[in-house]
């Protein structure tokens, strides 16, 4: 739209012609209080603070609701308007208690703020409030109906942004009430935006109710931990009685890429971390069978001598070791690396929930046809095929959603079910749950009786589509991928996405935690690069992966296991007698079923805990910054660099620390410097550089950047919180012909809204929801 | 059965036909029904919304726009479907005209709304009453179906090419629903909370499409303005006020009722004349000249012609007609609370100025009239009533505000009166009203 | 999770309506250009045939219209007519705004309290009245005014009201 010119205060200031004219002022520094309006809601004029005066109209105008016209003259800083939002603060004021000292808004509130900056000191209102006592309508939400101003946000953001509409407007005039849909309970999906959204303390989460103050608590914006996508959750955190505890998350930084989402997981469930039955101690198996306590050093001794030993006497094969899906890009990297080129073992391998390896194969040589997060909500039209969005990928559902709200994308769906993304959709067919890979070759051309009328004319859409973004399940693997990949390819312009189900499924996958494949999915048979790096004890043939690794203990060939992060026992269904020759040692928060198995388990902390990167699943790559802290856990960096450093590796070979200062920026200093402080005296013992310890993320992240193939990301941006797209270059496994039928070897975990794999089982909260939301379906079924 | 009046200086237009059977389709053909609508059809849309911007008919629900402006403004080509929608959801404390054009000649509803239909090129037309108007839309609903059975409505009616469809329904009680477009929203089966303007209903209204919508009133002089032409009726009216106009007279008027009388006619008169005056010959206090809403005049302001322009420059508004006198036995304090409770009451809550002021009007002026005033008060309730107008989402909030601030202007004597002690010095007149 | 889920109802097919008032719904939905259209109308006819629009109705009006049962509530709560608790056989509806107040309409109410010995929205311990104090009806002219369920009673005085509850008394005797 062209621009207009108008004038604001005084000032001339344009902008394009429909532009409302409170962004208007907004954008050049003119700031008009609102409750009310909020950017990407639909109007409500409402609340009726951003009255202003603009010449010829006989009433004050909402600025949320008119738009910009040539020549409009416009008033916002005059006596009459100043009077005008007193007055109106001194309404809001009138029936809304102020109960601020303990309230959970207190100190963040946009009543309290407002109140501040254009209110008055004292009120001539005295009558006695209206008063109504606190709800709770589930599990994370509880619902303060004086405080509440009615600006309407929380039902717009439920029933817009959500497509949920869990929140309705009942009873009228100052009777007038927010209400939840199971008449005093909500049957939602948990995602606590109508608490985030809230500019006063009228909904509150359970996690956080009447717990702490807000300034006391640090607030550190880092990546949730659950699903892929990614999100940025802001975590509050505050000093306890060993360490730093969480507190709260909540989306109070929207610079994420997830911008004002959040789901139920990245809000509430962060409550694992304070879990009871978190490990804080090592622990060693007793000949007696039992688990007894060591300390660090022991355990680590213990640790270390076993796998040297067996690396010696058994050969680097005879060890296995297997990756986590929730540890950082540095863990990852650095995990295959001490594997590879001090273990000697290429027996790595992750929980591996879908197929990247196809995927990077099928686009080899393409640049920029990976997709990141962002294109869902910017794409003209998208096709997802296969997962349940709105279950698996909250983030993924709501850009989608978003996108169709703002700017009418098209949408079209293939599933074996019913989903709900199919109330946004342009159109949606239904295929069988084992025909997703002939689906794949039907819209490559093959033609096939099972897909119909409806599935013939979607294809002639998706041929129509001048600009297409492709997201996949991993529903489709292997040469569905291929199939559909070359019918994407031959569309003008196409974008891909494979959706994997862990906080960092992809990084684990592009760190290389594969037995047969480098970071940056490079062959480990290929020459050069990684493998001139990794030194001489690498082998060059590919080693086993997961299922393999737990064949060859049973068959007495496997020395050595070790887990980092991961409960394969668990999701295999592994005996304990299958492990009775094979010294296992597990690195992990709690006493998984894996770590029972154990024979020495190693304490960790969780992301929350630690920093570094992470890559969704679209390829985002983001810093993690550590939030929490628990005594007595260790990071897996820290544990992996000490056990290698324990079985008289050279660090320096492993973690370039110290190498020149592009891997320091100032990170290694400060609060959120990753273990450098923690470490300081260790250090020091060990005549090691203090400013860049190996224990720093920074200085593993300087040789992923240095060698991962597709991870060539601007460094100041990752570190100032931007999110960089990051995308490998497959040509090593495209010339590689065993890559073409190699087992994807994938076990989707099949999460939903309320179940984050083995974390979730140690969420009270997500546990709690998933059972007030059970009893709700089971209701509404009968 | 509410009670017909009459009097000699009535001109009667709009009642011509109250009393006079003509619920009864032939009865209401015979008194010269549905002559208009096939003149209309004859003559086409332009020929009609000249006529109606000749008859200087402005709107009857209170707003006073002028009717055949409205109807022009809506967009010849529309994509979506066209919309007539009669307001019958009479709300205004003091005003039940529309009670007896619904009671006494449906026909004429039917006809109007056809008309408006012709004119702006609309299919479906709905009526809309007020929820306690059922029985009325027993009778509005046999209305049309006679009209239907008469090839009135429907395909192709009066035998031309043109369709009309009328569906009628009754709110369920709620004041802001006669807002335009509240009621649109009411109609589409959602709360009657007012939609944001602009786009106007002419442009954006009923499920979208371009909306005419009328009072019933208005609606219902249509045919008969097209019988007598726009000129004729204008003249019968003031200046820029054509027509006549159903007063509703109440309270302490000697003989109350609905009096049709030229647009600006004399206040005084209307009340000491047509009305009989103040019941029992007692002294007149005050006149609330155009329903609730609209500020209380005082019997020195009283000499004025009845019409948007006169009363407006008096300092009040016409409104809808609901002329309330009050006598000299009145707690004006006592009334200013019954007015605030009312809008209390029907304030929809949508936004903060008119949910928060009706109800802090309300706590204080209950308070004040039990007597717990005190001096800072009667500043208080001005304060917040100015605080409220011309700032609310809706019109509803003038509509608390405009009185309230007349009130404490006009009789802040009998506001001071209440601080001195005693709940209420005027509760002994009121038992002299009783007696 | 009942996220998709409308108006959770019996069976589709089944009604707890009258075979009358279902037929009527049936044809009242498809009139307006949007089912919603109808949901007003739905809520009173209810009303009028259950004596006020319970659960069950509620449920049943939203998987009618395709609404679910919140918006079926946000908008029912808003209107004053439309009520979620049974009343009496007869529900007096005694008029108090300026109108009827200036011609005595408090008066009448306080009369109807008086000889019914009930207050506002209640109801007899026979079933037979309740009692509403209720803002204009569009009686102004021939105040004051009661509404005695649909049916008006102008120019009323404590005796002809009397009267009036007299005759509805034994109307429901007959």
């Amino acid at each position: 739209m062209a621009d207009v010119t108008l004038t604001v205060d005084g000032k001339t200031i344009t902008a394009p012609a429909g532009t409302l004219l409170l962004e208007a002022c907004r954008k050049v520094g003119i700031e008009i209080p609102a409750f009310c309006y909020y950017p990407g809601l639909s109007l409500q004029a409402a609340c009726r603070m951003c009255l202003v005066r603009i010449e010829k109209m006989p009433k004050l105008q909402t600025a949320c609701t008119t738009q910009v016209t040539e020549g409009m003259i416009v008033a916002t800083d005059t006596d009459e308007i100043h009077q005008a939002r007193k007055a109106m603060l001194e309404l809001v004021l009138a029936n809304h208690p102020l109960d601020c000292p303990v309230c959970d808004a207190g100190g963040e509130c946009e009543l309290q703020d407002m109140t501040f900056k254009y209110g008055a000191g004292g009120s001539q209102f005295v009558e006695i409030k209206n008063h109504r006592e606190e709800q709770q309508w589930s599990p994370v939400v509880f619902f303060d109906r004086p405080r509440c101003i009615l600006c309407y946000r929380c039902v717009r953001v439920c029933n817009e942004g959500m497509d949920v509409a869990a929140l309705g407007i009942q009873q009228r005039n100052s009777g007038s009430v927010i209400a939840p849909n199971d008449q005093t309970q909500l049957d939602c999906e948990q995602c606590g935006m109508c608490i985030d959204i809230c500019p006063v303390g009228a909904l509150t989460s359970d996690t956080y109710r009447y717990k702490t103050r807000p300034w006391e608590m640090t607030h550190v914006g880092t990546i949730c931990t659950h699903c892929g996508d990614g999100c940025k959750t802001t975590l509050g955190v505050r000093r306890s009685d060993d360490g730093m505890q969480i507190v709260r998350g909540d989306n109070r930084d929207k610079s994420g890429l997830n911008g004002e989402f959040l789901c139920v997981k990245g809000r509430y469930a962060f409550d694992f971390a304070n879990n009871e039955e978190r490990l804080t101690q090592p622990l060693v198996r007793q000949p007696n069978g039992e688990f007894a306590p060591v300390t660090w050093e022991d355990a680590i001794k213990i640790v270390a001598q076993k796998f040297r030993v067996a690396r010696d006497d058994r050969g680097g094969a005879s060890i296995g070791v297997i990756g986590s899906t929730r540890n950082t890009n540095e863990e990852a990297y650095l995990l295959q690396k001490v594997a590879r080129s001090a273990f000697g073992t290429n027996n790595i391998d992750h929980h591996r929930t879908t197929d990247y390896v196809a995927l990077t194969r099928a686009l080899a040589g393409k640049k920029h046809r990976m997709a990141s997060i962002a294109d869902a909500g910017s794409a003209p039209a998208i096709f997802v095929l296969g997962n349940d969005p709105t279950e698996q990928h909250p983030l993924l559902a709501w850009n989608l959603r978003t996108n169709v709200r703002h700017n009418s994308a098209r949408i079209y769906l293939a599933n074996h079910r019913d989903i709900k993304l199919q109330r946004q959709a342009k159109s949606s067919i239904q295929i069988p749950a084992d025909g997703y890979a002939a689906f794949a070759r039907f819209l490559g051309g093959e033609e096939n009786s099972v897909f119909g009328e409806d599935a013939k004319a979607l294809r002639d859409a998706l041929r129509n589509e001048p600009s297409l973004l492709i997201v996949f399940g991993s529903e489709l693997r292997g040469s569905a991928i291929d199939a559909l990949a070359e019918f994407g390819l031959s569309l003008p312009d196409t974008k891909f996405a494979c959706l994997g189900d862990y906080v960092n499924s992809r990084g684990a996958a592009d760190m290389g935690l594969y037995p047969d494949l480098l970071p940056g999915y490079v062959p480990i048979e290929q020459e050069g690069g990684l493998r001139a790096e990794y030194g001489g004890r690498m082998s060059q043939q590919a080693g086993l992966d997961v299922a393999q690794m737990f064949e060859a203990a049973a068959r007495n060939e496997l020395a050595v296991l070790y887990v980092v992060g991961d409960d394969p026992a668990e999701r295999l269904g592994v005996d304990a007698d299958a492990l009775r020759n094979t010294f296992v040692v597990v690195q992990d928060m709690f006493m998984t079923a894996t770590a029972k198995l154990a024979d020495v388990v190693l304490p960790t902390s969780n992301l929350y805990e630690k920093s570094g990167t992470v890559t969704n699943t679209f390829g985002d790559l983001q810093l993690v910054k550590k939030a929490a802290d628990r005594a007595g856990v260790r990071s897996d960096l820290e544990l992996i660099v000490r056990i290698a450093d324990t079985m008289g590796e050279d660090v320096h070979a492993l973690v370039p620390f110290g190498k020149g200062v592009r891997a320091d920026m100032g990170q290694s200093r400060g609060v959120q410097s990753g273990e450098a402080d923690r470490h300081g005296i260790w250090l020091a013992a060990h005549n090691l550089e203090p400013k860049l310890s190996p224990f720093d993320p920074n200085a593993v992240l300087d040789e992923i950047q240095r060698l991962v193939p597709g991870y060539n990301f601007d460094r100041m941006e990752l570190l100032a919180g931007t999110s960089q797209h990051v995308d490998a270059d497959g040509s090593g496994v495209m010339e590689i012909s065993r890559f073409a039928n190699r087992p994807d070897g994938a076990m989707p975990s099949a999460d939903t809204l309320f179940t984050s794999g083995t974390l979730g089982h140690y969420s009270e909260k997500l546990n709690e929801v998933e059972t007030f939301q059970a009893k709700k379906s089971m209701v509404a079924a009968d | 059965m509410p009670r017909l009046v009459s009097h000699p200086d009535e001109v009667k237009v709009v009642s011509r036909r109250f009393g006079r059977g003509a619920t009864n389709i032939d009865r209401y053909i015979e008194l010269d029904g549905y002559k208009a609508v096939r003149q209309a059809i004859e003559k086409g849309p332009e020929w009609i919304i000249a006529e109606m911007k000749a008859s200087n008919l402005r709107g009857r629900g209170g707003a006073g726009f002028p009717t055949g402006m409205k109807w022009s403004f809506v967009p010849k080509q529309s994509e979506k479907p066209k919309y007539v929608l009669v307001n019958g959801d009479e709300s205004e404390p003091g005003t039940c005209k529309d009670h007896l054009i619904f009671l006494h000649d449906p026909h004429a509803v039917i006809e109007g709304c056809i008309v408006a239909g012709l004119a702006v090129g609309a299919k479906t037309g709905f009526i809309y009453l007020r929820g306690e108007y059922r029985y009325l839309l027993t009778i509005m609903e046999k209305a049309i179906a006679d009209a239907y059975a008469k090839g009135f409505l429907g395909k192709g009616i009066f035998g031309s090419n043109f369709d009309f469809e009328i569906i009628s329904q009754t709110g369920a009680g709620a004041y802001e629903v006669g807002e335009e477009s509240a009621l649109m929203e009411s109609l589409e089966g959602k709360r009657g909370i007012p939609r944001i303007r602009p786009p106007f209903p002419a442009v954006v209204g009923l499920y979208g499409g371009p909306t005419v919508i009328n009072n019933a009133e208005t609606i219902a002089s249509v045919s008969h303005i097209l019988n007598m032409g726009g000129e004729a009726y204008a003249k019968i009216g003031s200046n820029r006020n054509g027509g006549t106009r159903l007063f509703c007279i109440s309270g302490h008027a000697e003989r109350p009722g609905v009096y049709e009388l030229p647009m600006g006619y004399n206040l005084k008169k209307m009340i000491y004349e047509v009305a009989g005056g103040v019941r029992g010959g007692r002294q007149l206090k005050a006149v609330v000249p155009g329903g609730s809403s609209t500020p209380v005049l005082l019997p020195s302001e009283i000499d004025i012609g009845m019409d948007f322009d006169q009363v407006g420059k008096a300092g009040s508004m016409l409104g809808s007609g609901g002329v309330v006198v009050l006598d000299e036995t009145v707690c004006m304090v006592e009334f200013a609370l019954r007015t605030i409770q009312f809008y209390q009451h029907e304030s929809c809550g949508w936004c903060i100025p008119c949910r928060e002021g009706t109800d802090w009007l309300k706590k204080t002026l209950t308070r004040f009239h039990a007597g717990g005033g005190e001096a800072k008060d009667i500043d208080h309730i001005q304060y917040l009533a100015e605080n409220m107008l011309g700032r609310t989402f809706c019109p509803l909030g003038d509509a608390a505000a405009m009185p309230t601030i007349a009130f404490v202007k006009k009789f802040r004597q009998e506001f001071e009166d209440h601080l001195n002690g005693k709940p209420c010095p005027y509760a002994k007149q009121q038992e002299l009203t009783l007696a | 999770m009942s996220l998709t889920s409308i108006a959770e109802n019996p069976k589709p097919g089944s009604t707890i309506f009258s075979p009358e008032l279902a037929a009527r719904f049936d044809k009242l939905v498809t009139l307006y250009p949007r089912r919603r259209s109808a949901l007003i109308p739905m809520l009173l006819y209810a009303q009028d045939e259950i004596g006020y629009v319970s659960d069950a109705a509620i449920a049943e009006i939203g998987q009618r219209l395709d609404i679910t049962v919140l918006d079926v509530r946000n908008v029912l709560t808003y209107y004053s007519m439309l009520r979620t608790k049974p009343v009496g056989k007869y529900n007096v509806q005694v008029c108090t705004n300026i109108s009827c107040m200036l011609r005595g309409g408090q008066e009448i109410l306080a009369h109807c309290k008086d000889r019914l010995g009930i207050g506002h929205k209640e109801t007899t311990p026979d079933g037979l009245f309740s009692l509403e104090e209720v803002e204009c009806i569009g009686a102004c002219s021939w105040a004051p005014a009661v509404q005695v369920n649909y049916d008006f009673h102008e120019e009323l005085t404590p005796e002809s009201m009397d009267a009036l509850l007299d005759e509805y008394r034994s109307k429901a005797s007959q």
